[in-house]
C-alpha cells in the first residue's frame, strides 16, 4: 500500500476534474492519489488505454439475508457456471447470485472499488456485515430500510422531528448501516397481513400513515441531520402498468426541498432502478413505455438523481423488500417464491425470472432501462444499474454500456426481437441515436454516484488527495464499438484499489483489505425515544435490546464518517 | 460407426468420476488424446488412461463414435454426461448420472445404474436393461425444468423420485416402482409395466402416468372419472382413468381445465366383474375387524401376527402396509 | 462473591433464547446458576463445570482406551489426515459459531473436502423442499405479534424447543394479539400423543408417513375440491374439510414443523407439500411456516456455506469447485457407500445419530472428533480433541431457526489450557498450508 506507482501516457475521464480522455499520467503513493511521485514509482504502461476511477456501485443486492436465502435456494444458479480454486481467488459460484468471493472479484475485474448493498433488515444487520467481510477488495456499505419501520411510523404520523432524528441516528449506529433506504414504503408493513398500499397516498393499515407521509418525513429528517447520501427510494406499485403516474407522484415529493449537508451533495431525493416504475398502459397487452415522461421530470428537477435498473435479458433472481410485488410475481411466473416478514421492520421477498427476448414484456423492459439512460440530460444524476440481480446480473454492465454507446449494438439487439416492431411501437429507443460517451460513462458509473453518496472527495474520481482506486481498461474512444467495450469493462487490464494493485492481466493477483463505510450520527440526548425503544423491544421485538447492536468485531475495516447533528 | 474400447484394468480405491466417456470427448482423439483425457477420484486428478485400457479409434464427430465400456464399472460416475450425438455400451452395472444432461445420441447399460441417471435429459436414448435406482429421469436440485425430451427406457425395477419435475420425453419401465413418481411434472409421458407404491403424480400440474399393474395407494387428490379403452405402446386394454393432482395449480384451453391423467389399467379378472375397484385393496367387514380387535386386545400385535390371524380365521391374505394401517386403526379405536 | 451476566444467549436449539441470566464467580472460573433458561439449556451450561471434563486430546486405542496428547500432537495429526484424504469428509459445525465455520470452510477449500453439517440428518430435506418450491415465511417476532393460527405439524416443541410456546408461538402477548393464546387456535398433525398434542384446539391424528397424502389433500380442500375417500390418510375427510376451513378462516397463521416430516416417506416431498400448502393459504389469508431448526447453529452453518460456496450443506469442494446433491454429497450416503476415506467431526454427534452401517464406516477411518463432551462419536474416533464450549466459554455468531442472526457471549473461562474450536481449526489450516505447500 505504500508502494509509489505512475500509470503513463493513459487516456484519462475524470468528472471530478472536467478531465475528458487527456493524455496524462495518474500517480499514487501511500494509497492515494498524488501529483508527482519519486522515480522510483513502478510503471504501469496505459498507452491507448482508457483510465477512470475505480467504479462505485450506488445500489446492488449482494450481502445479507435474503442474497443468502437466494442463493441456498437456487442451486440450479450455479449449474456449469463456477470457477475453480485459483492462485489468488477462492473458488467461485454462482451467475444471477455469486457468492461473496465471487462478488468482490467480480466487481474487482470490472474496475469497481466501492459497492453499497442496497437493503439491510436491522434486526439481519449483523449477517449483511459477515457477509461484507467476506466480500474481498471492494469497499462496501449497506442501507438499513426504514420506510416500514414501526418507529419511524409512530415518529412520523406524531410530527416529532426531534425523535425521527434520533431513532434515524441510534438505528444507523447499531447497525452500521450507510443511509436511509425507503422500499415500498408501507406497503411491506401492510403486506405482514397480506395486503399492499398501491399509491402513495393509501394509508398503512392500523398505522395510518401514507407512503407519501413516510417519504417525505424521512427526507426532511434526512436533512435536517445532513446525511452523506440523500434518501434513498423504491417507491410503490413497482413493476405494473401505469405505476409511472405513482413515479412521477413520489418524485414532486421533493419539489422545494433543499439540501442541507456537508458533502457536497446536491440531491434530497434519489430513485433506484427507475426502469421498473415507468410503465404505461393498465394492462400487459398494452404494456408501453413512459421513459420520456419519467425522463423529462427528472431532466427539469436538479435535486433528484436516479439509477437505471436496466434489464439484461438473462435468467436472474428477482429479490427485492418488496414483499407484496414478490408474491405478485410468483402469481405470474409461478416459480419459487421465498418471503420473510422481518417484525416491526420490513418484509422480502424472492422469485427467478427469465427476462426472455422473445416475450413482448421483457423486450420492451429492456428498452425502458436504455431509454431513460439515452433521454438523461445531466449524466451527473443517472446512474448505470441493474439492480443486480433484480433486473440482471452486475456482470452485465459491460453489455449495458456497450448498448449506450453504441447505437449499432444496441440495435441489432432491438431489431431481432421476435416482436421488434411491437416494441418499437411501444418504445422510443429505435429513434434515439445518441450514444454515451466515455466521459459521460465515467460520470454515470464513478463520479455521479460518489457525489450523490457524498463520497465526492473519497472516491470516483482521480484528484490528488483521493483514494488511488484506479482501473485500466485495454479500449480508447477511437474504437467504441459495443462488443469492444463490452470485452474491455468486463475485464480490466489493471485495477488498483486504495493503492494495491489487485487486478493484473485482467485478473486479480492479490485481495487487499476492504473498508465498511458507515454512518455515524450525533444528535441531542432523547429520553423519549431510548424509553421507547426500551419498551418495544421489551414488548414485541423477540430478541432482547442488548443482542441488537453489531459488534465492532463484525466489522473490522470500519471507515465512520460523522456527522455532528447536535 | 468407429468404436473405442474402454476396459476397465484398475478398480479405483473410492470413486472415478468419468463424465470424459462421452463420443463428444473421444471424437477425433487418438487413444493416447483419449487417455490423457480426465479422471477425477475424489480431489485427485488422474487420466483415463490411469483406469482403463483403450482400444480402438473414435469417429471424426461424435454422430460417428461409439464408445464400449466394460470391467467392473460399479464404482464409476458420469459417463455419457452431456452427449449430444453417438453411442455408448455399458457392459455391466455402473454408478450414478449416467446420461446426465444428455442432448442426444444412445447409451445402451446392459445391467443396473444408480441414482440420478438421464437427470435433466433433453434428447436421446438412455436405455438400461437391468434396475435404475432414484432420481431417474429428474430435474436437478432446484431447477424446474426436469427431463425435456429423448426417451428412457428401464427393463427391471427403478426406485423413487422418477421424473421428477418432467416437462417433457417419455420413459418406460419394464418392473415396479418406489414412491413419488412425476412429482411436479408439466408434461410428458411414463409407462410402469409393474406395481406402484404411491404419490403416483403428486403435485402432477400436467403429463400422463400409464400403470399396467397395481398402485398401492392412490393420491386423495386424484379423481376418478371412468373407464377408457385406450392402445398406449402397443398394448391395448381398459384403462381406469383419474384427473389431479386436484390440489395443485392447472392451466386452461379453451375454458377447460387440463389435467395430469394417470390411467390405471383394468387387470382382466375384474374387466370381467366390472370394473369398479380402485386397485386390489382388501378390506375387512365390521365384524372382521371387531374380531381382530378382540384377539390382539391388550396385546402388541404385529404385523407378522395380525396377518397369521387374518390368513387364518377369514382366509384373507393382505399385505403388511395394509395390516401396519389396520393396526394404527385399532389402535386408534382403541 | 459473584457476578451475574445478562442477555445471555443459550447454545442449545434453534429456538435460540438469549435473555437468560448467569450467575458466575467473581474470578469468572466457576459458573453458579442459570435463570429463564429451559431444562435442557441450563444442563447445558451447567454440565461445563462437570468435575470429570476431558481437557486435553485423547488418542483413542484399539482397546478402548485413550491416551493423553498435545494440542500440537493433535493438530498435526488432523492436519496429516485431512492432506493425506483423497475424499475428506468435514462434518458436524451445528454446535459452533459462525467464525468456527468459516475457518473450518478455508480447511475444505485446502484439501478438497466435503464439509457437511446436521442438516443431512435433520431439515436438509426443509433445504431441498425449499429448492424446489421456495418458502413464505417470517420472523418469530412476526408470529408473535400477529398469529391467530398456529400449526405444529410433526413436531413437539414442548420437549424439543420447551420455551418456543412461551417466547413466540402461543402465549405472548403481541402487538396485535394482546389477547396472547386465548385468541390463538392450536392444530396439531402428529400419529402420536403427546405434550403439545394436549394443548391443541384440534389434533389430527395423521396415518405414520401418509403426511404427504393429507397435505395434498388438504391443499385440494382449500381449493374447495371433493377428495375421493371417506378416510384420508387416517384422517376422516369431515375433519379434512375442516381443517382446511380453520386455516383460512384466521388472519395470520403459522407451520411449524419438525422431523416427523422431514424424515419420514417422502421427506423433502412432505415439506414441498407443506410449502405449498402455505403458498395456497396465502390466496385467502396470510400464512407462513417455519422450520423448527434443532442445533443452534444448524442455520449458521447453511449461511456460512451459502454465501461462501452456494450451497446451505453437503458442499464438495473435492474437484476445487462447489458442488451439491443430497443423495450422492451427503455424509449418509458417502460413508455407506464407502467414498469418503477419513472424517473430521466438530460440533456435533454422529456416532449417536447416523445409520450404525455409517457409525461403523466412522469407526474403520482415519477420524478425529472435535467435541468438549465424551460421545459415542468421540470413542469411535482415532483422535477426540475437547474445545471450549461456544456460547459459554466463548462467544461466536449463531444464527436462530428463523435465520435471525445473535451474537452469544462468553460467560466464564474455559479450563485452564483448553483451545477453542476456532484456535484449534486455525491452527490445523495454518499446518495444512505448510503441508500443502512442501
Amino acid at each position: 500500500m505504500a508502494d509509489e506507482y505512475i500509470i503513463r501516457n493513459g487516456q484519462v475521464y475524470d468528472p471530478k476534474q472536467g478531465i475528458k480522455g487527456d493524455v496524462m499520467d495518474i500517480c499514487i503513493n501511500n494509497g492515494k492519489i498524488v501529483s508527482k511521485v519519486s522515480k522510483k514509482a513502478k510503471e504501469v504502461d496505459a498507452t491507448g488505454k482508457t483510465v477512470m476511477a475505480g467504479a462505485v456501485e450506488i445500489h446492488a443486492h449482494v450481502a445479507g439475508p435474503k442474497v443468502n436465502e437466494g442463493r441456498n435456494y437456487r442451486p440450479e444458479d450455479k449449474l456449469f457456471t463456477c470457477r475453480a480454486t485459483g492462485a489468488n481467488t477462492h473458488m467461485e459460484a454462482g451467475f444471477s447470485i455469486p457468492t461473496t468471493f465471487r462478488t468482490g472479484y467480480n466487481y474487482a475485474r470490472m474496475g469497481y472499488t466501492t459497492v453499497m448493498e442496497a437493503a439491510m433488515p436491522p434486526i439481519y444487520a449483523r449477517h449483511v456485515h459477515e457477509e461484507i467481510k467476506d466480500t474481498p477488495i471492494v469497499d462496501q456499505g449497506a442501507f438499513p430500510v426504514f420506510g416500514n419501520n414501526w418507529f419511524v411510523f409512530e415518529y412520523l404520523k406524531n410530527k416529532e422531528d426531534a425523535n425521527v432524528n434520533a431513532y434515524i441516528a441510534w438505528l444507523l449506529h447499531v447497525t452500521k448501516g450507510y443511509a436511509i433506504k425507503i422500499v415500498n414504503p408501507g406497503g411491506s408493513e401492510a403486506w405482514g397481513w397480506g395486503k399492499n398500499c398501491d399509491t402513495i397516498h393509501d394509508p398503512v393499515p392500523y398505522f395510518d400513515i401514507t407512503p407519501a407521509e413516510i417519504m417525505s418525513g424521512l427526507m426532511k429528517a434526512n436533512e435536517q441531520l445532513g446525511l452523506p447520501h440523500s434518501i434513498h427510494v423504491h417507491t410503490n406499485n413497482l413493476g405494473n402498468p401505469g405505476n409511472y403516474e405513482t413515479t412521477l407522484d413520489t418524485f414532486r415529493l421533493a419539489e422545494g426541498v433543499k439540501t442541507n449537508n456537508k458533502f457536497g451533495r446536491e440531491q434530497v431525493f434519489h430513485h433506484t432502478h427507475v426502469q421498473f416504475h415507468s410503465y404505461g398502459g393498465d394492462n400487459w397487452g398494452n404494456f408501453e413505455s413512459k421513459a420520456k415522461d419519467v425522463m423529462n421530470y427528472v431532466n427539469q428537477n436538479k435535486n433528484i438523481t436516479i439509477d437505471l435498473g436496466c434489464v439484461t435479458l438473462d435468467e436472474t433472481t428477482t429479490m427485492t423488500a418488496d414483499g407484496p410485488f414478490e408474491h405478485h410475481l410468483t402469481e405470474l411466473n409461478h416459480l419459487k417464491w421465498a418471503n420473510v416478514d422481518v417484525e416491526l421492520e420490513t418484509s422480502s421477498g424472492i422469485v427467478p425470472y427469465v427476462y426472455n427476448p422473445d416475450i413482448k414484456v421483457c423486450a420492451i423492459q429492456w428498452a425502458i432501462g436504455l431509454e431513460l439512460g439515452l433521454l438523461a440530460k445531466d449524466p451527473m444524476r443517472t446512474f448505470i444499474t441493474t439492480d443486480h440481480p433484480n433486473a440482471g446480473p452486475f456482470t452485465r454492465y459491460p453489455r449495458v454500456f456497450g448498448w449506450l454507446m453504441d447505437q449499432k449494438y444496441r440495435n441489432e439487439r432491438l431489431s431481432t426481437f421476435k416482436y421488434s416492431e411491437k416494441v418499437n411501437d411501444a418504445t422510443s429507443l429505435g429513434s434515439l441515436d445518441r450514444e454515451i460517451t466515455l466521459y459521460e460513462l465515467a460520470q454515470m458509473t464513478r463520479a455521479g454516484p460518489a457525489k450523490a453518496l457524498g463520497l465526492t472527495d473519497m472516491c470516483g474520481g482521480l484528484a490528488p488527495g483521493m483514494d488511488a482506486n484506479v482501473a485500466i481498461y485495454n479500449i480508447n474512444a477511437d474504437s467504441l464499438d459495443g462488443a469492444s467495450i463490452e470485452k474491455a469493462f468486463s475485464a480490466a487490464d489493471q485495477v488498483f484499489k486504495c493503492g494495491t494493485l489487485v487486478v493484473d492481466n485482467n485478473d486479480i493477483i492479490t485481495e487487499t483489505d476492504k473498508r465498511t463505510l458507515w454512518v455515524d450520527v450525533k444528535v441531542p440526548d432523547n429520553k423519549q425515544v431510548e424509553r421507547d425503544v426500551v419498551m418495544k423491544f421489551l414488548k414485541y421485538y423477540s430478541m432482547n435490546l442488548a443482542n441488537y447492536e453489531v459488534s465492532d468485531h463484525f466489522v473490522p475495516h470500519p471507515y465512520v464518517i460523522e456527522v455532528d447533528a447536535t | 460407426m468407429d468404436t473405442v474400447t474402454l476396459t476397465m484394468k484398475n478398480l479405483p480405491a473410492l470413486y472415478l468420476e468419468a463424465e470424459t466417456i462421452s463420443p463428444d470427448q473421444f471424437a477425433a482423439k487418438s487413444p493416447a488424446e483419449i487417455g490423457k483425457l480426465s479422471a477425477y477420484m475424489g480431489n485427485e486428478h488422474h487420466t483415463l488412461g490411469d483406469f482403463f485400457e483403450i482400444a480402438g479409434n473414435p469417429g471424426k464427430t461424435a454422430a460417428d463414435t461409439k464408445i464400449v465400456v466394460t470391467g467392473d464399472l460399479s464404482k464409476v460416475k458420469y459417463i455419457g454426461m452431456k452427449m449430444t450425438a453417438g453411442e455408448i455400451e455399458v457392459l455391466g452395472n455402473t454408478d450414478m448420472y449416467v446420461g446426465a444432461w444428455m442432448a442426444g445420441g444412445t447409451i445402451r447399460v446392459k445391467g443396473n445404474v444408480d441414482s440420478f441417471c438421464g437427470m435433466g435429459m433433453t434428447g436421446g436414448e438412455l436405455l438400461i436393461a437391468g434396475n435404475a435406482r432414484n432420481y431417474l429421469g429428474a430435474a436437478y436440485r432446484g431447477d424446474w425444468r426436469g427431463m425435456q425430451g429423448g426417451k428412457i427406457v428401464v427393463g427391471g425395477n427403478a426406485g423413487s423420485d422418477l421424473a421428477f419435475f418432467m416437462r417433457g420425453g417419455e420413459i418406460t419401465i419394464g418392473g415396479d416402482v418406489d414412491v413419488h413418481v412425476a412429482t411436479h411434472a408439466e408434461g410428458g409421458k411414463i409407462i410402469i409395466k409393474g406395481n406402484a407404491k404411491s404419490r403416483v403424480g403428486g403435485q402432477m400440474v400436467k403429463g400422463d402416468i400409464y400403470v399396467f399393474g397395481e398402485i398401492e395407494r392412490m393420491m386423495p387428490s386424484y379423481k376418478y372419472i371412468g373407464d377408457e379403452q385406450i392402445e398406449v405402446n402397443g398394448t391395448s386394454g381398459t384403462f381406469q382413468v383419474w384427473i389431479g393432482d386436484l390440489g395443485e395449480r392447472h392451466g386452461k384451453r379453451k375454458g377447460e381445465t387440463i389435467y395430469g391423467k394417470i390411467y390405471l389399467k383394468v387387470k382382466e379378472a375384474e374387466e370381467k366383474e366390472g370394473s369398479t375397484r380402485v386397485s386390489r385393496k382388501i378390506k375387512l367387514t365390521d365384524a372382521q375387524m371387531q374380531s381382530v380387535s378382540e384377539a390382539f386386545a391388550g396385546k402388541e400385535p404385529s404385523v407378522s401376527n395380525v396377518k397369521a390371524f387374518i390368513q387364518e380365521s377369514f382366509g384373507i391374505e393382505m399385505k403388511p402396509m395394509q395390516i401396519s394401517r389396520l393396526i394404527d386403526e385399532i389402535r386408534r379405536k382403541a | 462473591m459473584t457476578r451475574t451476566i445478562t442477555d445471555v444467549v443459550c447454545p442449545f436449539c434453534g429456538t435460540l433464547c438469549d435473555d437468560l441470566i448467569v450467575t458466575v464467580s467473581e474470578d469468572g472460573k466457576k459458573l453458579l446458576d442459570v435463570e429463564n433458561a429451559c431444562a435442557i439449556g441450563a444442563e447445558k451450561f451447567l454440565h461445563t463445570q462437570a468435575s470429570d471434563r476431558v481437557t486435553r486430546p485423547r488418542k483413542i486405542q484399539e482397546d478402548g482406551s485413550s491416551v493423553e496428547v498435545s494440542y500440537d500432537e493433535a493438530i498435526e495429526y488432523t492436519a496429516q489426515l485431512l492432506v493425506n484424504a483423497k475424499k475428506p469428509l468435514m462434518y458436524g459445525w451445528s454446535s459452533t459459531s459462525c467464525e468456527a465455520q468459516s475457518v473450518g470452510s478455508e480447511i475444505a477449500e485446502q484439501v478438497g473436502a466435503i464439509i457437511d453439517n446436521t442438516a443431512a440428518v435433520c431439515h436438509g430435506t426443509t433445504l431441498v423442499a425449499v429448492q424446489n418450491v421456495g418458502i413464505p415465511s417470517c420472523t418469530l417476532g412476526e408470529v408473535k405479534n400477529r398469529a391467530d393460527r398456529i400449526i405444529f405439524w410433526g413436531c413437539n416443541p414442548a420437549h424439543a424447543h420447551p420455551r418456543h410456546m412461551s417466547r413466540y408461538s402461543i402465549f405472548p402477548r403481541g402487538y396485535f394479539t394482546g389477547k396472547g393464546h386465548k385468541n390463538r387456535k392450536l392444530i396439531v398433525v402428529d400419529p402420536r400423543t403427546t405434550d403439545t398434542s394436549s394443548l391443541a384446539d384440534v389434533h389430527l391424528q395423521v396415518e405414520q408417513g401418509a403426511d404427504y397424502e393429507l397435505l395434498q389433500a388438504l391443499r385440494a380442500a382449500v381449493r374447495g375440491q371433493e377428495l375421493t375417500g371417506d378416510i384420508i390418510a387416517g384422517v376422516p375427510k369431515e375433519k379434512v374439510y375442516e381443517a382446511a376451513d380453520l386455516l383460512k378462516s384466521g388472519r395470520f397463521g403459522v407451520i411449524f414443523f419438525g422431523m416427523g416430516v422431514t424424515q419420514s416417506l417422502g421427506k423433502d416431498h412432505n415439506i414441498d407439500a407443506a410449502i405449498m400448502l402455505t403458498k395456497d393459504l396465502n390466496e385467502y389469508t396470510k400464512f407462513s411456516i417455519i422450520a423448527m431448526r434443532g442445533h443452534y447453529n444448524v442455520t449458521g452453518s447453511g449461511q456460512v456455506l451459502g454465501w461462501q460456496f452456494g450451497f446451505p450443506y453437503s458442499v464438495d469442494l473435492s474437484r476445487g469447485f462447489a458442488r451439491y446433491n443430497p443423495g450422492e454429497t451427503g455424509s449418509i450416503e458417502l460413508l455407506k457407500r464407502k467414498e469418503a476415506d477419513a472424517i473430521v467431526v466438530l460440533g456435533s454427534d454422529p456416532g449417536a445419530h447416523f445409520p450404525v452401517r455409517c457409525v461403523r464406516e466412522i469407526a474403520n477411518l482415519p477420524s478425529v472428533c472435535i467435541d468438549p463432551h465424551i460421545t459415542p462419536t468421540s470413542e469411535i474416533c482415532k483422535l477426540h480433541v475437547p474445545v471450549a464450549f461456544v456460547g459459554i466459554e466463548v462467544g461466536g455468531n449463531c444464527y436462530r431457526m428463523d435465520n435471525v442472526p445473535i451474537d452469544s457471549r462468553k460467560v466464564i473461562e474455559p479450563p485452564e489450557g483448553m483451545m477453542t474450536d476456532e484456535e484449534f481449526l486455525r491452527a490445523v489450516n495454518t499446518r495444512v498450508s505448510e503441508l500443502k505447500a512442501a
